[in-house]
């Protein structure tokens, strides 16, 4: 048994009476190194350990629950927070549908998520990566200007989650990092391109290609211009694709469904995508950085198929939107943290991949545009109404082939048209931090903004 | 009030953090309470409290900074953080220095009623409050979510220059988000109430007022259209269009980006590069405000700062380790999320001043064009200049009349270009909160502008 697993129900004997409690610990150390012109400009290391707590009574009109957290371990902060947990119990509105989760016999995944290449690597060797990055960035080209950031971070993470209702949970997570910003320059404006390389430790990192991405995309942008306005096929790139998933994604939650806050709500069965839309939260497949064993209630995670062939199958639920729903949690509870309760939401979302690559897909294309930036995601996107409008950098698709680049423009449809607008899912998988991976997409009828 | 950590303890620390080397060390110590409460159709969903204690200790040695934080207060545990934080000087230095603080600077926090002497069920009448003036706006509201969060940042800044200061910061805000049904879908509504203030922000009248204009917008967008796409005149109503200029330039006259050459305003201080009309100010001095601040997260006290004058670039916004390697002083802008980050160049509140047009003159000289009633937050590239910010209520002006409202949608722009596009300012000056996020950093601003009208922008609509 872990010691954070043992220290939570030291913690959890204090419960009294007939209250529940349900403890989330986390402890973590990370490392972040920042280098500038070839030395080090940042260096930081910390540790840090937080508890979360919630209590509920149950009444006639239900349950009611209070909830508290602390940014330490130490046993007065602890009994601080409990304290305050117990009298917020008061307050919160008697329901029904309120409960912690209880052990629903799911057996956890076997999942190995720490390298201990994270703790084992000297810290000179993660500052030499980071400056080894920048210094491959800033002599790749001469139309690099400036490296504004090189990057290598690292971190392990533990948690444990426990209740009085015999939830046990325990995991580790390690995660290394490294990504590089660069500015191009030939003469006329300025264009900026980022690269990145994540694994579980060092070892998995390749600085060559997080450098070579942030070359390609920089230099490539370079005399980039505002087109005309116009409706085309757009082709996004995997990172920008994982970013339209995880909204997607975010739309599913049972979550956003109970509390009216989802456009997909009332539509299981129906055809809500192209048939070549097959959609998977999966935090149990290891090539995920977000994998997880265990969900943010202590639940084992499993794999939830959300939309198969187009169809809407199932929205991801924790235990109080589930039972909101009539139905079980998916083991789907995420939470922000040790000052965040627990909700329903993906961790670790994948299209099945199609047959095609980058290349092949711009070939069937023709004529689009390449998206290979997006800007303003959280103000031009409402998960609610579906409304999606965003800007972007990219390349015009000409003939099958990329052609000149642009920017200042903005791509803009609903969700729920965008899901049935794709053409093309690629077969160019990949991951990411963020808890969706990513393809190639093409999306027919999008609206393009320019001059 | 008791300070948090003895001002020998403070010394020795730093002088342990410059032990091996370095110019410059800082301890940052920071206690922070927060409360929140949530109601969702009509439910209290959750009271949660939370407490964060803990300091963060950086060494500057050369071009190179060193951090390390802590969550062990004692005397053990801070030493050792400032010897995590100095593993960066490497050549050696000549023993633990001896520090001296001058005396302490203690700055008065403007909130008159603190969140703690609140009670909690005085708490939650206010958000049933919310949700009853916003439920009867009309029978198509179908979802109402309402929070309120307050939070005391206490904290205390040292630094081997002798910076010897601590502040408390009561930040209070209250949110009301509604959701409408008609036959075109669902839309959505949102009003924010925030202020460095106690719960004294929060009178019944102003509570009120967030729910029936969350309410009333999100009613309104049922009737929306699809929102134009192309170049067209916008006219920003005062307040959220303060946004503008804190994507537009703000971020970019950050003088982090600027010594990196990251930013389109480097090196054109005293040039023209906005419309004549442009006067922007960075204030963090305006009391009460969401960007408010007595002193900055460095020691340094809140300063109003002329950034743009008469569309000239007069200066930058300035923390100590960039105004130091310029040979000059911070101008106040030295912020971070928590103990557990480091500092760096942020926005206060960042206003246009206000000019001298008629605002609803400003909308009738305006043929065709879209009405921007309210911003929902935007994104900037620094380096290229190229930004983005939302309209969350929006309608289309014809005939130099407000129309008919318009779906969510981004605007897009460069802002050195959109700058120069600012045709009229009128007198009607407002401020809105917001959260700014950077580099992983999030801190409270505020915006503010009076109506004003932009002779072309990008509007990322669908409709031709």
């Amino acid at each position: 048994m872990s010691e954070l697993l043992a220290e939570a129900e030291r913690i959890l004997d204090l419960a009294k009476g007939s209250e529940q409690i349900e403890l989330y610990l986390s402890r973590g150390v990370d490392t972040e190194v920042q280098a500038y012109q070839g030395a080090i400009e940042e260096l930081s290391t910390a540790s840090s350990a937080g508890i979360g707590i919630r209590v509920l009574r149950e009444s006639a009109g239900g349950a009611q629950v209070g909830t508290a957290w602390a940014g330490s371990l130490d046993p007065s902060a602890i009994e601080d927070a409990l304290r305050e947990a117990r009298d917020n119990v008061r307050f919160a509105t008697e329901d029904e549908y309120v409960a912690f989760a209880t052990p629903d016999g799911v057996a956890p995944a076997t999942l190995q998520l720490t390298d201990p290449g994270v703790t084992s690597t000297p810290l000179d060797q993660k500052i030499a990566m980071a400056i080894e990055l920048e210094r491959i960035v800033r002599d790749g080209d001469p139309r690099i200007r400036q490296v504004e950031a090189a990057n290598y971070s690292d971190y392990v993470a533990e948690a444990a989650i426990v209740s009085t209702l015999g939830v046990r949970a325990s995991y580790e997570r390690s995660g290394a990092y490294v990504s590089v910003e660069a500015i191009a320059n030939d003469g006329g404006s300025d264009q900026t391109g980022w690269g990145l390389s994540a694994g579980r430790a060092p070892g998995d990192l390749d600085v060559q290609r997080a450098a070579s991405d942030a070359l390609t995309r920089a230099t490539r942008m370079l005399g980039a211009v505002k087109p005309a306005s116009m409706k085309c096929t757009a082709v996004f790139d995997p990172r920008s694709a994982a970013t339209l998933l995880a909204i997607i994604g975010g739309s599913l939650s049972g979550e956003a469904v109970v509390r009216g806050r989802s456009f997909f709500a009332n539509r299981i069965g129906e055809s809500v995508a192209a048939p070549l839309f097959t959609l998977i939260d999966d935090p149990t497949d290891p090539r995920h950085f977000s994998a997880s064993v265990y969900d943010g209630e202590g639940l084992a995670c499993r794999r939830n198929v959300l939309i198969e062939t187009g169809q809407l199958k199932a929205f991801v639920y924790d235990t109080v939107s589930a039972r909101r729903a009539g139905t079980v949690s998916t083991g789907s509870a995420v939470r922000g943290g040790i000052g965040g309760s627990p909700s329903a939401g993906c961790r670790a979302l994948q299209l099945v991949p199609g047959e095609l690559d980058q290349a092949e897909i711009f070939a069937r294309v023709g004529h689009g545009i390449f998206v290979e930036s997006l800007t303003g995601v959280h103000s031009g996107v409402n998960p609610i109404s579906g409304d999606f409008s965003v800007g972007i950098t990219g390349l015009m698709i000409r003939d099958g082939q990329l052609c000149e680049p642009v920017r200042e423009i903005t791509v803009a449809s609903t969700l729920q048209r965008m899901l049935l607008d794709i053409t093309y899912v690629g077969g160019d998988v990949e991951w990411l931090p963020g808890n969706a991976a990513g393809q190639s997409l093409a999306i027919e009828g999008i609206s393009v903004s320019g001059s | 009030m008791s300070i948090l950590v003895e001002q020998d303890v403070l010394q020795r620390v730093l002088g342990t953090a410059l032990e091996r080397g370095g110019e410059f060390a800082e301890v940052f110590v920071e206690d922070r309470t927060t409360s929140s409460a949530m109601l969702d159709q009509r439910r209290v969903e959750e009271l949660s409290s939370g407490r964060d204690r803990g300091a963060g200790i950086r060494v500057v040695v050369g071009e190179t900074t060193g951090f390390a934080h802590t969550a062990d207060l004692s005397e053990r545990g801070l030493l050792a953080a400032a010897q995590a934080a100095s593993a960066v000087a490497r050549q050696g230095g000549g023993g633990v220095r001896e520090i001296k603080l001058g005396d302490l600077v203690d700055y008065p926090s403007p909130a008159r009623t603190a969140p703690g002497d609140v009670a909690k069920s005085k708490k939650i009448e206010l958000l049933l409050h919310a949700d009853d003036v916003a439920r009867s706006q009309g029978s198509s509201i179908s979802q109402v979510q309402v929070a309120l969060g307050d939070s005391t940042r206490n904290f205390v800044v040292a630094n081997s220059d002798g910076v010897f200061a601590q502040d408390h910061q009561v930040r209070t805000r209250f949110n009301v988000s509604c959701v409408a049904v008609g036959d075109g879908g669902m839309q959505t509504g949102y009003r924010p109430i925030a202020g460095t203030r106690g719960f004294e922000i929060l009178t019944p009248e102003a509570v009120a007022e967030a729910a029936s204009g969350a309410a009333r917008q999100a009613i309104t967008k049922l009737d929306a259209r699809p929102a134009p796409s192309g170049e067209l005149p916008v006219v920003l109503a005062g307040g959220s269009g303060g946004i503008l200029f804190h994507e537009a330039c703000g971020h970019g006259l950050e003088a982090d980006a600027i010594m990196k050459q990251a930013s389109v305003y480097a090196g054109r201080v005293g040039q023209l590069v906005a419309s004549p009309l442009v006067t922007l100010v960075d204030d963090g001095t305006v009391s009460g405000e969401w960007g408010y601040l007595a002193v900055d997260d460095e020691g340094r006290p809140g300063a109003r700062n002329v950034l743009i004058e008469n569309g000239v670039l007069t200066d930058y916004m300035w923390d100590y380790l960039r105004a130091h390697k310029q040979g000059r002083r911070s101008s106040g802008n030295g912020r971070r999320q928590s103990y557990q980050h480091l500092p760096m160049v942020r926005m206060t509140n960042t206003y246009l001043l206000e000019g001298e047009s008629d605002a609803d003159e400003i909308v009738a000289q305006t043929p065709r064009g879209v009405y921007v009633a309210q911003l929902g937050g935007g994104q900037v590239n620094t380096a290229t200049g190229d930004f983005v910010f939302g309209m969350t209520a929006a309608f289309l002006i014809e005939n130099g009349q407000i129309t008919a409202p318009l779906r969510d949608c981004n605007l897009i722009g460069n802002g050195p270009d959109v700058l120069q596009r600012v045709d009229a300012v009128a007198t009607d000056f407002s401020m809105m909160p917001g959260t700014c996020g950077k580099d992983g950093q999030s801190v409270p601003v505020g915006c503010g502008q009076a109506t004003m009208r932009l002779s072309g922008v990008t509007i990322g609509g669908t409709a031709s």
